[in-house]
């Protein structure tokens, strides 16, 4: 049993044998870490650089915590306090870094393509954690793992993702990724912040709220990045709130056992009201638990072989 | 893979695991804190079977789990094939328990040295016990079973293969042997 891709790069393109493999493995390790000893031997001797030149804490110590349990040696790389301050490229880093003998990349950039070219640079296997407005392939994969726990399935479910649609590599990952897996997704947000061309995502992209959340399984609300208000995308915290946001009373019309997600950071009171976020509904904390499975199950499944 | 020789039919196989759980109730005195562990995936219906006949003859109500040692493994490097992460499932306490542990075929040593790793991070048993229903020779670690189905000779190139009712539709164990061209 191999994955058919040898890098994670983004979900676009990931067949499902692929994805249902990644899953299934996320389950079993899943199991370990309900344990005393949280930890398995398996990439023993295995170095994984931790490239990160974007801010991130989640994900950040969600892979970290993925490469410990799985005994391998993180190596952790903040572009703030490295020579890219001092001016060095990309490839230049990436070939340093490998001339002391690595094995694995995972990579958060803000510019899109980024994991795409390291693979042309360093023989390791790279991992996207994020570039720029393309992809962030472990959140999707964590997304799905998190439903398919709660809903059992994944086939034929309605995920209305609602949001800031434009900027969210998460909404990009998941679209692609639950199409795959044969679920029915649609995208939902202010017409300012969806993308100009939603035919390339192959999903419904819609900017009323109420049509995207009929008969929705799974409701997946993004941050809504407060420091873009001021560029005037939407009129205010207020009206996004009321038009967009998810409270208490829009729960009470959905499904009653509607999964409500949150890629987090949330902002509680904006596009999710606090008790809907503590609801019995919400698997947020879920979803940062399965991160840690979900990222053993990619580094596991692309670091073996020859 | 063609099939050289039959070495145990449904009967035989039978006759062997009863043999096992005669001999494990034979060497253990405290059944009260003994459990049975199934290596995956055909030892777990070993195990199973082991645990009823137990169960039966000595009145009991062992614990049975389940044991995937495949994280544990010494070639996760340079395995060709990668092998599937299967489902642990040990839902009791293991710590100064005596567990058996139970695996089909018993060869190089290598799954059992890694499922004895593996159960260490599950807990501290007091024993741990290794039934085997066939020990095949060819050890390259120094690990032996406590009870074994029966022993053969094999040529390291052979293949044992176990089929259980469970999940192959037949019990049978067979020695193939790799066809030229294979």
């Amino acid at each position: 049993m191999k994955l058919q891709i040898q890098h994670l790069l983004g979900l676009e393109g990931v067949s499902r044998e692929d994805i249902n493999l990644i899953l299934d493995t996320a389950d079993n390790f899943y199991g370990v870490l309900q344990r005393d000893i949280k930890v398995v031997p398996t990439l023993r001797g295995k170095t994984i650089v931790n490239l990160f030149y974007e801010n991130s804490t989640r994900t950040r110590i969600s892979f970290e915590l993925a490469e410990k349990r799985l005994s391998a040696n993180p190596l952790n790389f903040a572009a703030s306090t490295s020579s890219a301050s001092k001016g060095e490229t990309l490839r230049d880093t990436i070939q340093n870094i490998e001339a002391m003998k690595i094995d694995m990349v995972v990579v958060r950039h803000s510019s899109a393509g980024v994991p795409y070219f390291l693979t042309k640079c360093t023989d390791a296997v790279i991992v996207n954690a994020g570039d720029g407005l393309h992809e962030h392939p472990t959140q999707a994969l964590l997304d799905m793992m998190t439903i398919r726990q709660k809903l059992g399935r994944l086939e034929g479910l309605k995920v209305a993702i609602i949001g800031d649609i434009f900027h969210s590599r998460v909404a990009r990952s998941n679209a692609w990724g639950m199409k795959t897996m044969g679920m029915d997704v649609v995208l939902c947000g202010p017409p300012t912040l969806l993308p100009q061309h939603p035919e390339s995502l192959g999903v419904p992209v819609t900017d009323n709220v109420d049509e995207a959340l009929e008969g929705a399984d799974v409701v997946m609300l993004l941050r809504i990045q407060l420091e873009r208000q001021s560029s005037a995308v939407f009129p205010s915290i207020r009206e996004y709130r009321d038009r967009y946001g998810v409270d208490l009373d829009r729960l009470s019309k959905l499904k009653k056992d509607v999964v409500i997600m949150h890629p987090g950071p949330v902002n509680r009171g904006v596009e999710l009201a606090s008790n809907v976020a503590d609801s019995g509904n919400s698997v947020i904390l879920d979803q940062v638990t399965n991160g840690v499975a979900v990222r053993m199950a990619v580094l596991y499944l692309l670091g073996g072989g020859e | 893979m063609k099939k050289v020789e039959l070495i145990m039919d449904s009967h035989s196989l039978d006759l062997a695991l009863t043999r096992m759980a005669h001999q494990i109730v034979e060497h253990n005195n405290d059944l009260a804190n003994m459990c049975i562990v199934g290596m995956q995936t055909r030892g777990v219906f070993l195990a199973r079977r082991i645990a009823q006949k137990i169960n039966q003859l000595e009145n009991v109500c062992l614990d049975c789990g389940i044991l995937d040692v495949t994280l544990y493994r010494d070639d996760y490097r340079n395995a060709f094939k990668q092998p599937k992460v299967k489902a642990t499932d040990i839902p009791f306490d293991i710590n100064k328990k005596d567990v058996i542990l139970v695996d089909d075929v018993l060869f190089t040593g290598r799954s059992v040295r890694a499922a004895l790793d593996a159960l260490m991070d599950v807990g501290r048993p007091r024993t741990i016990q290794l039934a085997a229903l066939i020990d095949r020779g060819h050890r390259e670690l120094p690990i032996r079973a406590d009870y074994a189905g029966k022993k053969i000779t094999t040529l390291a190139k052979q293949e044992v293969a176990l089929k259980v009712t469970e999940i192959d539709s037949e019990d049978s164990l067979w020695l193939m042997e790799v066809e030229e061209g294979d």
